[in-house]
């Protein structure tokens, strides 16, 4: 076997689950176990991933509106199969240390992951606060700095969590 | 986290396979002989995705089978190195995390790339991140088995690893050894074609919870209320 080109182009996420379930739809002929056991574990991971529902015209458009922001293409390429949802996110997506993202920046790319991906979070959290945020602009001074956040953050474990989600159902 | 590689190759169509257009034919000589096995210095291959060109079909004397040289491309797995990705933690070792992805189970996050400062907890068989409070305290933060981890990508090792003799187990019996159980778990001496070393040590990688985004919805209070979540009688900060 001759490797011509081992890096001949970058896939996306969901092109590959869109192979993948092609593939799995089809044949079913023995002698491929090895296929089959790999396409299904990788489904099953990449059905899991925010790729599950994303289509090509968003990410087209999602790609469009992020070439404001003099990101490099293995940037785009990682926003893409996951898109940031808040600024801690952001930042370990984008390299910036020649040239920092401004607060203002940062938010507006998490709000484009609201508009071309909304409703993309598998995990319950994020999910409930996506409605919220999309529709409210303000109250955001926490997240400005990422440092505050994160002793905030680990001090809840599993038990509090669940507690947590009422009081934001009623506060909906 | 996936690559399509140009790969060429020489593929032998047995003679009961004939009755098969060759595009299909090859397709699945294709797949038999790479799916989920790890190339070297390419990556874990998952599957076709197209073929580019097929040469002339011949006839070698002695071999029924026809040959044909075919130009194909192939999804592979190989994160670039600095790739953040998401994966299961699989169990925890003196050495540190081992992650899995389900369909790749060959990552490890040393000790050294944990959260500082993390201590490894011999009775749960855990790492534990030892999460300094602003009072001094510290706070426990385990690495339970099954939990969902972000980490970046530092390293990625390939191994040349060469056809294994008679077997001694069961399990040791395929070249390239498939990422799914068997082979890795056999011998110690198993080298393990495709490795990644991660890291987390930095902030907003780790386990999913530590980070969540919980803070959006509440209001300025927001680090004070996460103490009273419990809080049923509504007294509040009030301590009695």
């Amino acid at each position: 076997m001759e490797t011509v080109n081992a890096t001949y182009s970058y896939l996306t996420n969901m092109e590959v689950m869109q192979v993948l379930q092609k593939i799995k739809s089809t044949k079913k002929k023995f002698g491929m176990r090895n296929l089959a056991t790999v396409t299904y574990e990788a489904l099953q991971y990449l059905e899991e991933s925010p790729c599950k529902t994303q289509t090509r015209e968003g990410i087209i458009s999602y790609v469009k509106d992020l070439s404001n922001y003099r990101l490099k293409s293995h940037e785009v390429l990682q926003m893409v199969n996951d898109p940031p949802t808040s600024p801690l996110h952001t930042q370990l997506l984008i390299d910036d240390n020649k040239s920092p993202l401004t607060d203002e920046e940062n938010e507006k790319i998490i709000q484009l992951t609201y508009k071309h991906f909304y409703g993309v979070e598998p995990t319950p959290q994020p999910a409930q606060a996506q409605p919220q945020s999309a529709a409210k602009e303000s109250k955001r001074p926490e997240q400005k700095q990422p440092q505050p956040q994160p002793p905030a953050a680990p001090q809840t474990e599993g038990q509090t969590e669940p507690e947590k989600e009422k009081p934001d159902e009623a506060n909906k | 986290m996936f690559v399509l590689a140009e790969l060429k190759d020489t593929v032998r169509i047995a003679p009961d396979q004939f009755n098969l257009k060759l595009v299909d034919a090859v397709r699945d000589e294709i797949d038999r002989k790479l799916a989920n096995k790890v190339l070297l210095n390419v990556g874990l291959c998952i599957a076709l995705k197209e073929i580019v060109s097929l040469q002339d079909s011949i006839i070698l004397p002695g071999d029924g089978a026809s040959h044909t040289e075919v130009l194909f491309r192939y999804i592979v797995f190989r994160p670039m190195v600095g790739t953040v990705m998401t994966g299961k933690i699989r169990n925890c070792s003196r050495e540190g995390v081992h992650v899995t992805l389900g369909f790749f189970d060959d990552i490890l996050i040393p000790h050294a790339a944990l959260q500082h400062p993390s201590r490894f907890d011999e009775a749960e068989q855990a790492w534990v991140w030892e999460y300094p409070l602003e009072d001094g305290a510290k706070h426990d933060l385990f690495m339970d088995v099954g939990e969902p981890i972000k980490f970046r990508v530092s390293r990625e090792i390939f191994e040349e690893t060469s056809p294994v003799g008679p077997p001694k187990t069961d399990a040791q019996s395929t070249q390239g050894p498939s990422t799914s159980t068997a082979a890795a778990t056999a011998a110690q001496e198993t080298k393990t074609p495709y490795k990644i070393i991660g890291a987390i040590n930095e902030s907003g990688l780790g386990v999913l919870s530590w980070w969540d985004q919980q803070g959006k919805e509440d209001d300025q209070d927001d680090e004070d209320n996460t103490e009273y979540d419990n809080d049923e009688d509504g007294e509040g900060a009030c301590e009695e």
